[in-house]
């Protein structure tokens, strides 16, 4: 607490003398979601995060973007993320494949997905590995449509997932850490403390260490990743976790992991514990 | 085999402007005090204040701004906050020590975020194009030191 207090008033300071209007650590302002089946509330500040937590408080990423990025993500009609999910539901009436078969003949409505978003990465028993929504999807295409999978990382894989995750838009995320997961929790964890790059940084120092501060026009959030996939104002497109873990290998001169690769999922569930309490607010809108 | 041996001619004609520029010490042979400072120039060839300013703010170089805030570069936008802001800094600092915190930073601030600038060990995974090599050459390491010791 003592630390964020400092921060935010010498940030505060900072940002008033250039002439910034937004608050070093964040909106106090809350996020109700205007969707097409009524208002949505997401949590965006966990004041009490469960034990063992690294962080004092949890905020999502939407606290720390400028007043028109939140916005935007206020209401499904602005939000330009919802172009691909349309896309995807689309999709997800299309058969394709061997088989025949659309994802609905065998799960009717996109909304039999409810809750599946908010507990991946899990560890998969049948699969012996640990899954994200992106290895399930390309799974159920194989094995139950004999189509061939989604590109990792790739437009229309991400729109999918955007279109599941939205089924639990506002649950808390709540990934397992224990058992079988274990693992690769710890491999996860490992990566984001090791310092890598020309740069010489870690995840945890830019995320961590120095959230609610500016990097140049960059306002530093956690590194949540309750909202993904992202639409960015950037690229005009929707972005996976790994693309986003990526971007910011590649910032600080590190040579990333590959989009789709065991490091990257292990990263993954890492970075989703960090944040278990925040809620589902795929697909979210960021600069 | 081919693009091996045309990728060798320009490395060993830098290996040999490398030796040609005599007095350039070379990042490992950098000598630091018990508390980060370093005395001796990297290239005995004086700073230049004018450079050292436009490599502080340019974003592939020093990118200093990206974390610092300073009032000498009040035309450019966005200053960092990470850092201290730099307003002052030769008040606070004397050369060496400035040459210290600039070459490896984490000399002087024990596991600083601040990137070392002529250092050849960093982090894990660098990417090919950056292994090897410093961020900053020991001139503009030069350069950037002697615009700090304009900041007053
Ligand atoms: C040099 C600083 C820096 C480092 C190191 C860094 N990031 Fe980032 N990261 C940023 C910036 C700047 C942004 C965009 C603003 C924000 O959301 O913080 C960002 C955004 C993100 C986001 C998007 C958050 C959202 O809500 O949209 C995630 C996720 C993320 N980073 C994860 C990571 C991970 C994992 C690592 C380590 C592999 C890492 N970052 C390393 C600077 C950094
Ligand atoms: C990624 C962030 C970052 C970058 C980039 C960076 N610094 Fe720093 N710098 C820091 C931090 C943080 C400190 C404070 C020491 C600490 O806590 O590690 C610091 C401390 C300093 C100090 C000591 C200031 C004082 O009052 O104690 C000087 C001088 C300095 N930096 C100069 C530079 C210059 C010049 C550059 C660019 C060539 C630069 N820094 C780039 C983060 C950075």
């Amino acid at each position: 607490m003592k630390r964020i207090m400092t921060s935010a008033m010498i940030g505060g300071l900072v940002a008033a003398s250039l002439g910034f209007a937004a608050q070093a650590e964040g909106t106090k302002d809350s996020l109700v979601i205007n969707g097409e089946d009524g208002p949505v509330k997401i949590i965006t500040h966990v004041k009490n995060p469960p034990a063992g937590s690294p962080l004092p408080e949890l905020f999502s990423g939407w606290v720390f973007r400028s007043k028109e990025t939140r916005a935007l993500e206020a209401d499904d009609f602005d939000n330009p993320g919802m172009i691909f999910v349309e896309q995807a539901w689309e999709t997800w009436n299309t058969p394709d494949g061997k088989a025949g078969k659309s994802c609905a003949d065998c799960h009717g409505e996109p909304s039999s997905m409810k809750g599946l978003r908010a507990v991946l990465p899990r560890w998969d028993d049948k699969q012996g590995k640990l899954m994200t929504l992106e290895d399930y999807i390309n799974w159920s295409r194989v094995e139950h449509m004999g189509a061939k999978p989604w590109k990792y990382g790739g437009g229309q894989l991400t729109s999918m997932v955007a279109l599941i995750s939205l089924q639990s838009r506002g649950m808390p995320v709540n990934v397992k850490t224990d058992g079988p997961a274990k693992k690769m929790w710890e491999l996860g964890k490992k990566i984001y403390y090791t310092r890598v790059g020309q740069l010489d940084m870690a995840c945890s120092n830019c995320h961590e260490d120095n959230y609610g501060k500016y990097i140049r026009a960059d306002h530093l959030s956690q590194g949540q990743i309750n909202g993904f996939p992202a639409y960015r104002l950037k690229n005009a497109k929707l972005n996976s976790v790994h693309a986003r873990f990526k971007g910011c290998m590649k910032n600080i001169r590190a040579k990333p992991y590959k989009v789709g690769s065991d490091e990257f999922r292990a990263l993954e569930l890492y970075v989703a514990s960090r944040g278990n309490g925040l809620s589902v607010e795929a697909p979210s809108v960021r600069n | 085999m081919k693009p091996y041996k045309l990728a060798l001619i320009p490395a060993a004609f830098m290996v040999m402007a490398t030796m040609a520029s005599a007095g350039v010490v070379a990042p490992n042979d950098v000598v630091f005090e018990s508390d980060g400072a370093v005395s001796q120039s990297l290239t005995g060839v004086p700073g230049d204040p004018a450079n050292g300013r436009k490599v502080f703010a340019h974003r592939k170089k020093g990118n200093c701004l990206a974390c610092h805030k300073n009032s000498d570069l009040s035309e450019q936008q966005f200053h960092g906050e990470i850092g201290p802001e730099l307003d002052g800094v030769a008040e606070r600092y004397d050369e060496a020590h400035l040459r210290g915190i600039l070459v490896n930073s984490k000399k002087t601030f024990e596991g600083s975020i601040m990137p070392s600038f002529y250092r050849l060990e960093n982090g894990a995974r660098t990417m090919k194009k950056f292994q090897g090599k410093t961020i900053l050459t020991a001139q503009e390491v030069e350069d950037v030191l002697a615009y700090l010791m304009t900041l007053k």
